[in-house]
């Protein structure tokens, strides 16, 4: 016999020999979740983990990462390290991090919980239980980078009031939620493979090199270091998909419709992204239409569904739509975002010559027919002494709730509206995704926390902006114009060559 | 964009940090032919046709230490692939059909 137990033998101990099968009390009834959506699984010990984690290995690990991040984040700090960033405007991009994916990393962390309590098989179940500490040192680390900047820049204090109040962010809260009130296989193909596996890649990977590049040493280190656990999560969602399409045939149109719902539920979220990536970055990595070609169409189109044809699964469907958005996503999501910013925990402004070069540069069929010329006018308004905000409130789509601003393929011009009467009762849609989503659903989706409809209700502290503001813990600064704001203001004056202690 | 590549390739994207990335993928580049690595800041892409081997022993020879393949975990920021294989010796990702 050998010294040590091998990976294989010590991870089977762990996930295999310490699991017992119920005798006296029903299998069923401990695992009642399980059976319901109609998924068929026959043999849940053919669950395999690759990365085979025992529980000493998984903490050796960790702790590694936090100290090695521990370490960054404390030269930060007596370095001045926030004041070596390309340029404050950055800090936007970290604003709706904090504000819009923390947030949804505690999510995740409840979300696994649940899975790990839940499913029949130890093996699943113990990677959950992985990923749901993984995602509470998510939450923790990433609040802890961010709290360096809270103390000298807006928009970061109040992340979780904001989180549950503010418009844009029930983007990402309803997409976490409507997954979270499925039941678990779904829950595991939404969050697991359509969003870890085929999505997150777009998410994290131009956020954290972005990071990097902009002089933001922490974030870059809480990115890199979340994203070393991600791709053991991803992994869980690719293992999920193999192991179901496996187990039984009648899995698979299930699992395709859960495909096609959330693919296109977590691209609409990722809009947020794109415009992340090409208008918040001072220092820009890579456009958004780079990253969706490489990091969705390469990998994931040309690489795992040609793997996936295997078993009778094809690309989801609306896929050609996020194709043919990649020119306009990100211009269509910051224009909107420029208008309403006066309700935002961001600022905006318009981008400098420099920028739109660069996104001229990225976008030669698009920007410059389309977008320049709204960039051109707002600007003449701010160099007028005025500034563009909407007046009024936008139209959400009721199943991603991101506002109307979507247009018709192929007709970057008209703006996509869609509607369906479902007793008695109009509803809007986005886009044909949207409105599929809604129709397979309804019953789940008239239920939406619209937040727009929620301030008319009068439930949102009151009937005037800055009423509304204020019941968002939004403070003064936190909104509107970039261009002579109090971010704006001290980075000047934090730059200026002015002696210590003068 | 480079699609209708003939073989479907894999990659593994690591952090551009320590010598112990680095030497990881100098191991990756001696255990596997026509591998393309590729920059971004802070970090790099690694991409191989086919299959993507990562040995225990010759990151060990590189580092002149013992190396653990779970250590693999400290320097992967992502990947694209399915890992087939991932045992004391070596990891292995390739596409399964």
């Amino acid at each position: 016999m050998s010294k040590k137990l091998s990976m294989q033998q010590r991870y089977a101990a762990l996930t295999r020999d310490l699991d017992w099968t119920p005798d006296y009390v029903d299998p069923a009834k401990v695992f009642p979740l399980t059976s319901f959506e109609g998924i068929k699984v026959h043999d849940w010990s053919a669950w395999s983990d690759p990365f085979r984690l025992t529980v000493d290995t998984y903490h050796k690990y960790q702790a590694e990462k936090d100290k090695r991040l521990y370490a960054v984040i404390d030269g930060f700090a007596q370095g001045q390290g926030h004041l070596s960033l390309s340029d404050a405007q950055y800090l936007n991009a970290m604003k709706l991090f904090i504000q819009g994916v923390t947030p949804l990393e505690y999510a995740a962390h409840r979300h696994f919980a649940q899975l790990a309590r839940h499913f029949d098989g130890p093996g699943p179940r113990f990677a959950a239980l992985c990923q749901s500490i993984d995602e509470l040192r998510h939450t923790q680390t990433e609040v802890h980078t961010l709290s360096q900047y809270n103390k000298y820049y807006g928009g970061m204090h109040s992340n979780w009031k904001m989180f549950d109040r503010v418009w844009y962010l029930s983007v990402p809260k309803s997409y976490f939620e409507d997954a979270m009130s499925a039941g678990p296989f779904e829950s595991l193909i939404a969050i697991s493979f359509s969003f870890e596996y085929l999505l997150t890649n777009l998410l994290f990977v131009p956020f954290m090199s972005g990071a990097s590049f902009n002089g933001d040493l922490p974030s870059m280190t809480f990115g890199f270091s979340a994203q070393s656990d991600e791709s053991r999560h991803m992994t869980l969602g690719l293992e999920a998909i193999k192991f179901l399409l496996e187990q039984d045939e009648a899995n698979v149109p299930i699992i395709q419709a859960w495909i096609d719902k959330w693919f296109w539920r977590g691209y609409r979220l990722v809009a947020l992204i794109a415009q992340m990536i090409d208008y918040m970055l001072p220092k820009k990595v890579m456009s958004w239409k780079e990253s969706f070609e490489l990091y969705f169409e390469e990998q994931m189109l040309n690489g795992l569904f040609k793997d996936l044809e295997f078993y009778g699964i094809r690309p989801p469907m609306h896929v050609q739509q996020a194709i043919e958005e990649k020119e306009i996503l990100s211009h269509q999501v910051a224009w909107t975002l420029y208008q309403f910013s006066f309700a935002a925990g961001f600022n905006t402004t318009v981008p400098d010559e420099e920028h739109q070069a660069w996104l001229r540069e990225q976008y030669p069929d698009t920007f410059d027919k389309l977008f320049a010329p709204q960039w051109a006018k707002a600007k003449k308004i701010q160099e007028e002494g005025g500034r563009f905000f909407f007046q009024g409130l936008p139209q959400l789509c009721q199943v991603c709730q991101v506002p109307m601003l979507f247009t018709e393929v192929g007709d970057p011009e008209t703006i996509c509206q869609r509607q369906v009467v479902y007793e008695d009762e109009r509803y809007d849609f986005c886009s044909d995704g949207c409105q599929w989503v809604f129709e397979r659903e309804p019953e789940k989706y008239v239920q939406a926390w619209l937040p727009v409809h929620q301030i008319y209700q009068g439930v949102c502290g009151g009937p005037s902006v800055p009423e509304v503001l204020a019941w968002y813990g939004l403070q003064e600064g936190d909104s509107g114009e970039y261009i002579g704001s109090l971010d704006h203001k001290d980075w000047l004056a934090w730059h200026a060559t002015a002696p210590v202690g003068s | 964009m480079t699609t209708g590549t003939p073989v479907k390739s894999v990659g593994v994207e690591l952090q551009e940090s320590s010598d112990d990335a680095r030497m990881v993928i100098e191991a990756i580049q001696r255990d596997n032919a026509d591998v393309v690595v590729s920059y971004l800041p802070g970090l790099v892409k690694v991409q191989s046709p086919g299959e993507l081997v990562i040995r225990r022993e010759t990151v060990e020879e590189l580092l002149g230490r013992p190396w653990e393949t779970h250590e693999f975990q400290l320097v992967i920021v992502s990947y694209y692939g399915h890992i087939g294989e991932w045992d004391d010796d070596q990891i292995v990702i390739k596409w399964d059909h």
